[in-house]
């Protein structure tokens, strides 16, 4: 292959206040390739398209384009469009009460006498749309065509203001698979025209679908460029999770094999329990002192999959058991109730009350538990805080500092400490150890061993995979909202992991 | 730097209260300035007499609206607006339930205490109209209350038939009056009993904490077992009831029900009350006692104003400027710029120092 090369990123390097967001990566872009960009969440993907089309300024390295003799600098995404880089987002960025012509030509309408050329207007927009075979009139209103249909509108849109290199960021996340399809035709299409199009998506079927290569990222940094029928699915799961060697190792061997196997009836016991949209219907036991670890990738369903348990999306099929006996949870306070506690996936979203203090983050669960008229005395309070603190090892000015002003490691022990607080039978971990450093992740992998030993169930979810193959008795895979496997005993090793995680490749791999 | 532990000066100026304080007192200042007897204090006819005891005295509805308008802003970070027509709903209840439906009555034709609860309730039922809006149907605070806002003079003007209730009972003016011969008027001790309740309701149960969750961070609050909803509604509820206190005592001021002034305009000043209390308008903490003093700055500038003979007409114009610059001295952008200069002070003074 001798494409001509459209786009180079070298050496390109970001930063946020204490966060190293991109390191030396680089980017090549062909003409007339679909390149999928991948990795897990804090990648830098976002981060690098950003950076690509002006809405971060870049801190080193430099970007090149075809035909320009200079590396370009855009400041900002209008000044990207004007170079010929244009981006299509997840959630379509076009006015939905406005005509299908309106949004494709909004911002530079054809005009005739300083007034809009309606005429002009509709008749370039219906050869556009035909050029593109996309079926919609030019008149259709935006909002009453398909989310397929707006996406290709908007990829149109960008089309037409000749834009060579197309971005096209998770385009497929909210379509059906006949709607990924018509897609996936235009994308070609565009393709065959001599566009450049760079491909976000975080489903692998779609990647070896369409894509000609494959750059991963980790962490902010590059971690290498691969033609896609050269990498099997395995690999690029390996490479994407990556394998981080820490002084963990002997973690799982210093904990006691102890199983509370006189306990026959499982803490929780779900049976085709499921929610529409966000997680198929799923059967799950969780015995005393078993750490279950949740796995698959970004949008696999693991985080879906303990929200319906927890009663933070209501379930709307199937039933659960709690201790044997029937439970209907319908919203976390109903959990709660039952021995449950949660710490959420989005740390500053869900799980932190920013302007709050240390010592009310922490009692606020088990004060929501007790109920409002029960205010919780105000030594009780600093007693349970301060323990906490203190067992924890929580890095705090004191109690009474609000909580933002933590570092994320601190902060995500506050919540734990809310949870412990509650003395839950079951623990729902979701992603307890993103974003902190190495060894207050040591400390909270130590923990849940140690309230598994104690006789506490948890469920154990990371985006790392050797990580809970340290802490977990038994993993669960899923894939595109479906649990696909369930390993346990020595099919608890990275490879077979990864291959129930990649799923359909074990011939490539 | 030596210190080991910040000085008292510091330890005031950081407190949350501090501007609000300040504020009040350079408006109070002000009117030394301009009024001497501003703070002369005398008792006429039994009873005590001087701009400081109007002051209070004319700031107790202000008060209560603004307790109500702190708990809707902490919770749904969004304001109640309609409070003044509430009012005036209220108000209306109240009167045409004592009168007995006519327009005029010199004697109780209905026990006080059933009148009170009515509009009590009246009022009650109003924030729960805007609670259930904003609450249950997730629609913007300044929309849904936007709705009684219009409408609940209407709503006060039906009750009344149109008409101006009077209740010409000395038991009835008592509310907005004196009590007996306590020389001390009644809205006084109706607001500071009302401040003082909601306080220790905040405080003895955990609904204070609650609603600074609740605003603050909704989803993490939903997700520890509190149920943001109820807890919006309530403080929606609860600011209504406190609007029908406040309308009752504006009622029994002019012992009438007139729909079309009681109240009026005062949903504005119960925001600002809360702003001025250094009270970040986007819910979250929350301090009561700043919205209190707030409300008292306001009285005491508008009472200024009257005193420096400003026409009624012209009244906004000065409040706007004075508001204006309360604001901005209050704003986080002025507060950063004063820092920075502080910090250049500092380090010229240190560089002159070292050579």
């Amino acid at each position: 292959m001798n494409q001509k090369i459209l786009l180079t990123m070298k050496d390109i390097s970001k930063s946020f206040p204490g966060v190293l967001a991109l390191q030396h990566v680089q980017f090549t872009l062909r003409k007339g390739e679909i390149h999928a960009l991948m990795g897990e969440n804090g990648a830098g993907k976002s981060t690098l398209i950003k950076v690509l089309t002006g809405v971060y300024q870049l801190e080193s390295g430099e970007i090149r384009m075809d035909g320009a003799a200079r590396p370009i600098v855009n400041h900002s995404p209008q000044e990207a469009q004007a170079n010929g880089i244009s981006t299509v987002y997840q959630e379509v960025n076009l006015c939905p009460n406005l005509t299908v012509a309106e949004n494709l030509f909004l911002g530079r309408e054809p005009r005739r006498f300083g007034m809009i050329d309606w005429k002009t207007m509709n008749r370039k927009s219906e050869a556009l749309l035909k050029s593109l075979e996309i079926p919609v009139a030019p008149a259709a209103m935006l909002e009453e065509c398909s989310l397929a249909i707006q996406q290709m509108i908007a990829i149109a849109r960008a089309v037409d203001m000749r834009c060579k290199v197309l971005i096209l960021d998770e385009p497929t996340s909210s379509l059906d698979d006949d709607e990924v399809e018509k897609l996936f035709a235009l994308m070609r299409k565009l393709k065959a025209e001599g566009v450049g199009i760079l491909f976000v998506t975080h489903f692998l079927e779609q990647v070896y679908a369409v894509c000609d290569r494959i750059t991963v990222l980790r962490n902010g940094g590059f971690v290498g460029e691969y033609e896609t029928k050269d990498l099997p699915r395995v690999m690029l799961v390996a490479k994407m999770l990556g394998k981080d060697l820490d002084d963990l190792a002997e973690i799982k061997s210093a904990h006691s094999e102890h199983r509370f196997e006189e306990e026959k009836v499982p803490v929780i016991s779900a049976r085709q329990l499921g929610h529409r949209g966000t997680i198929k219907p799923f059967d799950l036991d969780i015995r005393k002192g078993e750490v279950v670890g949740l796995t698959g990738l970004l949008g696999s369903g693991r985080s879906e999959m303990v929200r319906v348990l927890y009663g933070a999306d209501r379930p709307d099929c199937g039933k659960l058991m709690v201790r044997g006996r029937k439970a209907k949870i319908s919203k976390p306070l109903d959990a709660m109730k039952l021995g449950m506690g949660y710490l959420p996936e989005n740390r500053q979203r869900d799980g932190i009350i920013a302007e709050l203090s240390v010592r009310e983050n922490i009692i606020i669960a088990l004060q929501a538990k007790r109920g409002m008229c029960r205010l919780m005395s105000r030594r009780e309070m600093d007693e349970a805080a301060d323990r906490y603190i203190d067992l924890l090892q929580i890095k705090t000015a004191g109690r009474e500092t609000p909580v933002k002003s933590l570092s994320g490691g601190n902060q995500q022990k506050v919540i734990i400490g809310r949870w412990l607080l509650t003395h839950p039978d079951y623990l729902i971990l979701d992603e307890p150890t993103r974003g902190i450093d190495i060894g207050t992740k040591t400390a909270i992998q130590k923990l849940v061993l140690s309230l598994a030993d104690q006789g506490m169930a948890v469920t154990f979810i990371s985006a790392e995979v050797e990580e809970m193959l340290r802490t977990c008795s038994r993993m669960l895979v899923l894939r595109d909202g479906r649990k696909v496997g369930e390993l346990s005993g020595d099919e608890l090793n990275q490879e077979t992991v990864m291959q129930t995680i990649a799923g359909g490749g074990e011939d490539d791999g | 730097m030596a210190e080991t532990k910040p000085s008292v000066w510091k330890k005031i100026t950081s407190n949350r209260l501090f501007l609000p304080v300040v504020c009040l007192l350079v408006v109070l200042l002000i009117n030394v300035i301009r009024t001497p007897a501003f703070f002369q204090i005398s008792i006429r006819n039994g009873v005590l007499y001087g701009y400081i005891v109007d002051v209070v005295n004319r700031a107790s509805e202000l008060v209560i609206l603004a307790v109500g308008m702190t708990l809707v802003t902490a919770a749904s970070g969004g304001q109640d607006i309609s409070v003044g027509a509430v009012m005036a709903v209220a108000a209306a209840v109240c009167c045409q339930i004592l009168s007995g439906g006519k327009v005029t009555t010199s004697a109780f034709q209905n026990p006080l205490l059933l009148a009170i609860v009515a509009a009590l309730a009246a009022s009650a039922l109003c924030g729960a109209f805007n609670g259930f809006l904003v609450a249950r149907l997730k629609i913007q605070p300044m929309v849904a209350t936007l709705i009684l806002f219009t409408a609940g003079r209407g709503i006060a003007q039906l009750v009344t038939q149109g008409q101006i209730t009077y209740v010409r009972v000395g038991t009835y003016q008592v509310i907005g009056g004196y009590i007996a011969s306590c020389p001390i008027p009644t809205p006084i001790f109706i607001a500071i009993g009302t401040a003082l309740l909601v306080y220790l309701v905040l405080n003895k149960t955990a609904l204070g904490l609650s609603i600074e969750s609740v605003g603050i961070n909704g989803s993490a609050s939903r997700l520890v077992g509190l149920n943001s909803t109820m807890i919006q509604f309530l403080t929606y509820v609860l600011c209504g009831l406190l609007a029908g206190v406040a309308g009752i005592v504006a009622s029994s001021r002019i012992y009438s029900a007139d729909a079309n002034n009681i109240g009026l305009n005062l949903e504005m000043d119960a925001i600002l009350a809360v702003a001025l209390g250094g009270n970040f308008l986007g819910g979250g903490k929350f301090s009561l006692m700043g919205s209190v003093i707030g409300a008292f700055t306001i009285q005491a500038l508008t009472t200024t104003l009257y005193a420096m003979n400003v026409s009624g007409d012209q009244l906004p114009v000065y409040k706007a400027i004075a508001v204006v610059i309360i604001v901005t001295l209050q704003s986080p952008v002025f507060q950063e710029f004063l820092k920075a200069r502080k910090v250049r002070r500092r380090r010229t003074a240190e560089g002159g120092s070292c050579g």
